[in-house]
Parts: C-alpha cells; structure tokens; sequence
C-alpha cells in the first residue's frame, strides 16, 4: 500500500479542514497509542491500520500497532465467534471459551505495556483488558463487525469483558447495545486518493467500458458487490427486467466472488440463469486488486444500486456517492447513515420500490444529479477517511474529559 | 486598542445512548428521559452534516416522524419548533414534549415504524479549540472568516449562544464591543437554522464586506 501525506487530502476536504486535524492531534501530545489487533495483514482491520498508523504519525500523534499472536485452533475459535456475532447459530463448549482466554493471557503477558490508552479492535485480543487491573491506563474496544443479532451466548461471553473497558466504539447505531460504558458511533470511510476512489480519465473509463463490451451511449445501471444473496442481485436483475420496459438501459453487475465458495458459486450461477440470454445485463466477476475497474463502472453509470437484504456498513453506497452518483439502496445496515431518503439518495426495501425510483431517476436527470451532488457533500463531510481521523483523536480526548462541551 | 476576535472551532464525538424508539410513544418517552446534550445533537445535527443542503431536513425528530413514520402533519409541526428562540436546551425538550404528548390522544400515532428504522438516540460530546485565525478589524474578520471551517462559523453561530449560555452569537459581541453596533445588530437578526452554513457564511461576509464598503 502505497504511503500517503496528510497535506494530500488538503485539496479535496479544505486546507482548514487538515488544519485542524493538526489542532486537534496536538493536544494528544505525549500520550501513546497502542493499537491491538490479531492479523498485521489481509482483512479490513489491517488495512485501515496500515493506512492510519502514518497518518497519525504524520499528524504528531505516536500511534502504534501490536499483533496477538495464535495457533490455528485459536483462530478457529475466534472464526467461530465471528460467525456467532453475525447470529449463526454456533454453540461454545466451556473448553472453547478457557482455550481462547488462556491464548490472551499469553498474548497479556507478551505484550509490552507501553500505550498511555490501548485501542482493541476486534474480539480476537478482547481478553487483554485483563491487563488493565495490574496497569491500569486507558481502554478502548473497536467493534469493527455487525454486532446487530448475536447469540445469546457469545453476547454474554464479550459483554462481560466490554464492559471493563472505558468505551467501546460501533460503526453504526443498530450494532450499539445497551452497556454500562459509554458507546462511540464512528463510522467507517473511504479514502478518496485511492485507485477504487480517485478521478479517472475520460479515456480509461471509455476503455474498461470497452473491455466489457458495456455501450457508452446508452444509460447503465450498476451494482457493485460479491455475488452474495444478501446483496439479492438476483432481486436486481427482476427490477431491472421490469424497469427495461417503459427505459432502455444496461445493468452491470460486478464483483469479487470466491470459486472456491460453494455458495458464492451458486449465486453466481443463479445470476447467470436470471440474466439468461439478454445481451444487456453484463454479469461480471471481477478479480481481486480490480480497483480501477470498479472505479470506472461506477463513475459511467446513470444510476447505482446497492439492493442489500441485510448489511455491515455498506461502502460502496459511500464509494458511489462520493462520485456524485445517484444510488438506490436497501435500508439496512449503515446505508441509511449514507443515505437520507429523497436528500441524498433513495432507500427501498422491495423490489418494486427498486423499481418505481430506477424509473425516476432514469427519466429525470436533474433530479437524479441532485441527488448525486447532495450524497458527494454528504460523504466529504462524513465518510472521508479525513473525518475518521478527526473522530479516533476525540475519541482518544474523550477518555480524559466527561463533560458535554469540553474547552480544549 | 479593541480586542482581536480569534476564532475558535469545535468538533463532536457522537455518542449511542443505547435507547430506541419504533413510535410516537415510545419517542416521548425518550425524549423526555435522554441528557440534554441528545436533544442539542437531534436538533442540530443536519445543520452541520447536511450543511450544503437547501435549509432542510430541521430536525432528526422531524425528519424520522416524517419520513420513517410518514405522519406529515406532526412532522411539520416539530419542524416550525422555533429553535432559535431557545435559549435553554430545557426548554426546547418541553416545546417537543408538549407538541408530541397532544399528538398521541390520536390512534394513529401508535403506528410502528419499519423493522430496522428505530429511532437510536444519540448525544454528542464537544470539544472547542482555538484555530489559528485572528482578526484585529472588519477587513481582517472578511478574510478570516472566507477561510475557516464551517465547524468555526457553527461554533461561534450556534455552540457559543446555545451551549455556552451566551446570550448572543460571539460575532455580534465583537461587533459591539468594536463599537460597530448596527453591524451587530444585522448579524443579530439573521435566522441562521433557516439557512445553510455556506450560506451563512455568504451572508456574513455579504453584510461586513457591504458595512466596510459604506463606512469608507
């Protein structure tokens, strides 16, 4: 990944707006970071961290990153708890539950204790906070995954080591519970100078078009996202089919998706059978590093769809508007934080619905490009990787203040 | 020699209270239950999230009454609530207390919103720091001004008069205290909830960079 410099984001969010991440960072001086995780690469923790940790030194702040150390049958437990916090329906032997606190006192007795507050993302090292009774300093819990439905019992397993931190932080507010400790909402963000994110010449939208053989002249619609049934792309192509027949248009659905995943197979397979033989549905499975396509895809077409049944965050709604589109998408997950309903963006929850705003915004540009400009507002302001910053230094700050309007 | 104005700015960390509502009912309730710094957040959120839309969405309350409930009447009716004739947040949570209370002698107002559309109450934490940015005068303050975060103008807009229990914005006391008073007291009769802040902050500098033109 390739190093970025602070100042770079001036440009696009304001120089004031860098200007007082400096601010800001500066009255964290002296107090070190010391970010936990379990992997130092591959997954979305790591890379956020990979991509933050300079930034923060950059800023002045001394931000670091530990990994906790696991054998395979550790980390088939915490795949295990992962599962269960998205609700599968997973049972724990108490020998499961001893085995992966036995792997975080390990991990507790390794680890230098350097950091004035410790930052633990993620529940595979959610254990150290065992380390704070001897230590004592300041604990923070970053719930990076859904935490909406749960089981009943990894929920009790993780809230009673929640709880003994100072705050625990979600990225949207269906996934908070009700905890003693205060809960922080900070969202996710994309990084606009990425290859997924920056402006792309005319050209080289033109020639990926090409490449897929996708008609320039004529409007496109898209969705971006694995071949997944909770993304109900097989939903897509029946709002498509039903909206072809009053608006020529071209629907391009692409995306990563695993071979070796028997399910992700079938969805594609499925795809396939739905898209039958209509030379305009464009079913694409993308490779991996395919950033720049995606890029290009998104910013060429009329309208993006997003249809999820079921979401964490959601991204690409943010990485669609961000690129002044107009996108329609399910009201699940963190989409509605991305999308406030007619101002910057459309939420359905049927296919119909899907159907009944693609046709408007297809036959009403100016409507369409409204929407399109207010969501680019709406995620410079609030889901640029510039804001995520600016909300991990507050929330270090508030460890150290409790009152409503603190005067720094 | 008069004071220079320097400018601050602020930043919030929003917070989950951990407690819903799914109707006009169990919203009351929160209401009335949730810290002041909740009702601060709902009612002035958009103002700084949505800063370049066209004045609307008011309020969350409104907006989640209206859109997600899809009860127009009592949406508009949390909507005219005059906020910026508040000056107690105290006063603003009784003003929806009452408006919302009357509604439910309605049965429709038991009405249930979406699964997954609740409304989550939130609260904010705020920190207010000074900026670098310094005027010593009306031509220094136009430039100042063009130049900082719309996250300054709301402070010295919004935060300064309402949270800080001040009881004008900090513009209008520098103005006074300059001895610029009919400048202040045109700052003073803006409405800023009925605008955006890249609109605000266009007004401002309409009304200096007009007041300095006349005077010389």
């Amino acid at each position: 990944m390739s190093q970025r410099n602070i100042k770079e984001y001036s440009p696009i969010v304001g120089e004031s707006v860098v200007e007082e991440l400096f601010l800001l960072a500066d009255k964290l001086r002296g107090k070190v970071i010391q970010n936990v995780n379990s992997t130092a690469v591959g997954g979305g923790v790591a890379e956020i961290l990979a991509h933050m940790v300079p930034l923060f030194k950059q800023l002045g702040v001394d931000a670091r990153w530990d990994v906790i150390k696991g054998n395979e049958k550790f980390f088939l437990i915490t795949k295990k708890i992962h599962n269960a916090l998205h609700g599968v329906d997973v049972t724990f032997s108490d020998e499961e539950f001893d085995f992966f606190k036995q792997v975080n006192a390990e991990n507790a007795a390794d680890m230098a204790s350097y950091g004035d507050i410790v930052f633990i993302h993620d529940s595979q090292p959610i254990g150290l906070i065992e380390k704070k009774k001897d230590i004592g300093k300041k604990w923070v819990w970053r719930c990076h995954i859904d935490f909406t439905n749960p089981t009943a019992q990894i929920e009790a397993f993780l809230r009673d080591y929640i709880e003994r931190y100072d705050s625990a932080v979600f990225s949207a507010q269906s996934f908070s519970r009700q905890l003693s400790i205060p809960q922080v909402l900070i969202a996710p963000s994309i990084d606009p100078l990425s290859d997924k994110n920056r402006d792309l010449p005319e050209e080289t939208i033109t020639s990926v078009l090409e490449s897929f053989n996708i008609d320039p002249q004529r409007q496109i619609v898209t969705q971006i996202s694995r071949f997944d049934y909770l993304k109900d792309p097989v939903g897509v192509i029946k709002a498509y089919l039903k909206v072809k027949q009053y608006v020529d248009c071209q629907l391009v659905l692409a995306g990563g998706g695993a071979t070796d995943d028997p399910e992700g197979a079938k969805v594609l397979e499925d795809v396939r059978n739905a898209a039958a033989d209509d030379p305009d549905i464009h079913v694409l499975l993308l490779p991996a590093g395919s950033d720049i396509e995606i890029n290009a895809l998104q910013r060429a077409s009329s309208v993006v769809l997003q249809k999820s049944l079921k979401e964490g965050f959601g991204l690409t709604v943010a990485e669609a508007l961000w690129k002044s589109k107009p996108v329609i998408a399910g009201a699940v997950g963190g989409i509605p934080q991305q999308i406030t309903h007619k101002y910057s963006g459309i939420l359905t929850y049927s296919i119909d619905g899907t159907v009944y705003y693609l046709k408007q915004l297809l036959n009403d540009p100016d409507y369409a490009k409204r929407l399109g400009a207010n969501g680019r507002e709406h995620v410079k302001h609030n889901f640029l990787i510039t804001r995520h910053i600016r909300d991990y230094i507050l929330l270090f700050l508030s460890l150290y203040y409790s009152e409503d309007v603190v005067q720094l | 020699m008069a004071v220079p104005f320097r400018f601050y700015s602020q930043a919030h960390l929003v917070k989950v209270l951990g407690r819903k509502a799914n109707n006009v009912e169990t919203l009351v309730e929160g209401i009335k239950n949730v810290p002041g710094s909740s009702i601060y957040y709902h009612t002035h959120r958009f103002l700084q999230q949505h800063h370049y839309l066209s004045p609307e969405p008011p309020n969350d309350f409104a907006y989640w009454i209206g859109s997600i409930l899809n009860q127009a009447r009592l949406a508009e009716a949390i909507a005219s609530v005059d906020t910026v004739s508040f000056v107690r947040i105290e006063d603003l949570r009784q003003a929806f207390i009452k408006i919302l209370t009357a509604s439910l002698k309605h049965e429709r107002n038991s009405m249930e919103c979406p699964e997954g559309q609740d409304f989550y109450f939130r609260s904010c934490q705020t920190f207010v720091f000074p900026t670098g940015h310094v005027a010593n005068d009306l031509r220094e303050f136009l430039n100042q001004i063009k130049m900082v975060t719309v996250h300054s103008l709301y402070f010295h807009m919004f935060e300064a008069p309402l949270r800080l229990k001040k009881e004008e914005s900090d513009f209008v006391a520098w103005f006074k205290g300059i001895g610029e008073l009919d400048l202040a007291k045109k700052i003073a009769r803006l409405d800023p909830y009925t605008m955006t802040l890249e609109g605000l902050r266009k007004r401002i500098i309409k009304l200096v960079g007009d007041y300095v033109t006349a005077k010389h």
